[in-house]
């Protein structure tokens, strides 16, 4: 018995060894050098994840493909929880894909690392011309343009059309949002037993509160003479103090949606609990999917301050500056987004697309339905926040505002506390 | 020293012991549900434990969208190659650590118990330098060579802890029955060893059948790409899942580790050495 249980041992022991060096043989070099004949190949790291978005990101490279045989891409999935720590290694190690697909805030530190090329200097005035200064601005760092933005992300809201009638509530057009004040008379009135006029989702509050407060010109980041420092005056305060109001004095927005992200207050919206979803305009493609059969909904316009204004953090593509091949890779670039494959790329994610001619086709080939004439009216809103260029900002947000706007939303400390505490987190790390 | 249970004291033990088992099947079964909801049943604000219209859209898609099967045999070369090697290695070294006590030995276990304190991002461009630097970077070899160096030590600990609870008086009857060196190892200590060898197997297979961040940063291609790598693409900005295809994939993911500990199981059980020795 022992000899035969030793001999099994060595059996299996035997086959791993054999089957390692097959591994080996048959492992495939990904990183051999290309040969100098044959078509130039270009690696394209995509963050597509939707269903249609990805369908639509491989149809266009299938095309692309088809259509040159000289300038062959290969599509590599990514996803978006870890593409940083991929891109940090990949750039550090020499070995990053031609094409890069992230976002405007966070390329910045890779482009001012070197790593990646000026687009600017590689695509054709007309394609620039298609998208609006604006836009370009959000991804330029230190006069450099690190990729190109295609597509947006606006905060909108969704409602139940049901409760909105039932209230006597009208939907407003797509280009008349609510006044801040409005919005929180009409989630009073949709406020009952049972019922909360709003959810706001706050389990990452920073962005969103920076990215609203730009409807009262709250800037958080202020820039003198190259040294760049965190106020919070009025203008800053006018939000988060609204957002707090709705859940602790008017009681006309749900304690409970606190901890929660945006998807995870579907169950309740669909539900019934919560009559309005302030959100992301890319919330449409759950409502769409999830939403229980004969389910109303409608996406109101951004809500209004001063201003309707958001910040912008556009999706990007990049060129890598260690690419061979970055006239090829600007040349797909130039094809792939195109006015009607842009339009594509965004519907498959629900998103606003940047180019002026991609969102009036979109609009055209949805017939504005399914909230697209509000998507493509808040693209206007959509402007540069200053703290998308702050260096410091990834390490305040993490360390001080997060938790600080945490605090605060959960009723521990007060709006001067949150004031103070935004402040002395920005001395910590901006220099 | 314990008597026997009473009645009372019996039932009590089962109740607590299938309270127990229900609180760690209760994510499995929920997956399983989960994985067979269509869409609108998945954000139900009063979800059901069985889905009302079950599908198998989710693993469609989830197969047709990621490769995942694919995926999964990629996993499981890169798993059991990583298993065997590292019990091959760590057996002799685990043996002569625990019967050949030395200062060095002593050096040596310490090192091994602190080079798991290391960080992965401290190591991770490093070992893709050196990877790339052999012509091993993306290729499932360098991933198996980085796995089994990554789960060596713990490996080392677990099995030399297995040989020194085999009683020494064993090795050296052997030997007085006139058994060389190689024959007492062959068949008095590997074979008491096996439930020490099939923990450590086991164990470096899962670690290397649910490692992501290696196999996310040394593998470009993807058509190599493992399973938690695939499955990670169902999962957006901000933490929003395709909940349907990641349920769908997630329970394909646990059925290797499951089946391979259903099997090995029996490896396990402790009780071999009971009266081996008579003191």
């Amino acid at each position: 018995m022992l000899r035969s249980r030793f001999r099994r041992l060595a059996a299996a022991a035997a086959v791993a060894v054999v089957g390692l060096g097959a591994l080996t043989a048959c492992g495939d070099g990904g990183g051999k050098d290309e040969t100098s004949s044959g078509p130039v190949k270009l690696r394209f790291l995509s963050l597509a994840w939707q269903k249609e978005s990805l369908q639509a990101n491989k149809d266009l490279v299938a095309k692309w493909n088809a259509e040159h045989p000289d300038i062959q891409v290969e599509y590599v999935q990514g996803d978006w929880n870890s593409v940083h720590d991929q891109l940090v290694t990949s750039f550090e190690g020499g070995d990053v894909a031609d094409i890069v697909h992230y976002e405007a805030s966070a390329i910045g530190e890779f482009s001012k690392q070197g790593y990646l090329a000026d687009v600017s200097k590689l695509l054709s005035d007309d394609f620039k011309g298609q998208i609006d200064q604006g836009v370009w601005d959000t991804a330029t760092f230190d006069d450099k343009v690190a990729g190109v933005p295609f597509l947006l992300e606006s905060q909108v809201v969704i409602a139940n059309k049901k409760l909105l009638d039932a209230a006597g509530i009208a939907v407003p057009p797509a280009d008349g949002g609510w006044t801040w004040d409005e919005f929180q008379a009409n989630a009073q009135k949709l406020t009952k037993p049972g019922q909360y006029g709003a959810a706001w989702a706050l389990k990452s509050p920073t962005n969103r509160v920076l990215n609203l407060a730009l409807n009262y010109d709250g800037k958080f980041f202020y820039s003198d003479g190259g040294k760049t420092e965190v106020k919070v005056g009025d203008a800053e305060k006018e939000v988060p103090k609204r957002i707090h109001d709705m859940i602790y004095t008017s009681k006309s927005a749900s304690p409970e949606a606190l901890g929660m992200s945006g998807a995870d207050t579907l169950p309740g919206f669909f539900g019934g609990k919560y009559a309005m979803l302030p959100g992301s305009v890319s919330l449409r493609q759950q409502m769409v999917e999830q939403a229980p059969a004969g389910f109303e909904w409608v996406t109101l316009p951004p809500i209004k301050g001063l201003s309707s204004k958001q910040a912008a953090n556009p999706q990007t593509l990049s060129i890598a500056e260690d690419s061979k091949h970055k006239k090829q890779a600007a040349q797909f670039l130039e094809w792939f987004l195109n006015p009607a494959n842009m339009a594509a790329l965004a519907k498959g994610d629900w998103l606003v697309p940047t180019g002026k001619q991609a969102n009036e086709e979109l609009v055209k080939l949805t017939n504005g339905k399914q909230g697209w004439d509000v998507a493509a009216d808040s693209a206007a809103d959509l402007t540069v926040a200053p703290f998308q260029k702050a260096d410091g900002y990834p390490e305040w947000k993490t360390k001080y505002a997060t938790p600080a706007l945490q605090q605060y939303f959960a009723n521990k400390i007060t709006l001067d506390q949150l004031g103070t505490q935004l402040v002395d987190g920005g001395k910590q790390v901006l220099r | 020293m314990f008597g026997k249970p009473s009645h009372t004291g019996r039932t009590l033990q089962y109740v607590a012991l299938t309270g127990y088992l229900i609180f760690l099947g209760f994510p499995l079964v929920w997956l399983l549900s989960t994985a067979f909801k269509p869409p609108r049943e998945l954000v139900r604000l009063h979800p059901s434990l069985i889905p009302s219209n079950p599908t198998v859209q989710n693993f469609v898609q989830a197969f047709t969208e990621q490769q995942l099967g694919r995926a999964a045999l990629n996993s499981l070369q890169v798993s059991l190659a990583s298993a065997v090697l590292t019990v091959l290695v760590a057996l002799p070294a685990s043996y002569a650590l625990a019967r050949f006590r030395t200062r060095l030995g002593t050096v040596a276990l310490g090192w091994v118990l602190l080079s798991q304190l290391f960080p992965f991002v401290l190591l991770i461009i490093p070992i893709f330098l050196i990877l790339r630097q052999v012509g091993l970077a993306n290729t499932h070899a360098g991933l198996v060579l980085i796995y089994v160096v990554w789960a060596l030590p713990f490996a080392l600990w677990m099995l030399q802890g297995f040989v020194r609870n085999i009683p020494r008086e064993l090795e050296e009857a052997a030997s007085v029955d006139g058994a060389s060196r190689l024959q007492v190892l062959r068949r008095v200590v590997f074979p008491l060893l096996a439930p020490g060898i099939v923990a450590t197997a086991l164990f470096s297979f899962i670690s290397a059948w649910n490692e992501f961040f290696f196999a996310l940063v040394l593998v470009k291609t993807p058509e190599l790409a493992t399973l938690p790598v695939a499955l990670a693409r169902f999962v957006g900005i901000e933490g929003t899942a395709r909940l349907g295809p990641l349920a769908a994939g997630s329970l394909l993911a646990t059925l290797p580790s499951l089946i391979f500990f259903a099997v090995m199981q029996r490896r396990l059980s402790s009780g071999s050495l009971a009266g081996a020795v008579k003191g």
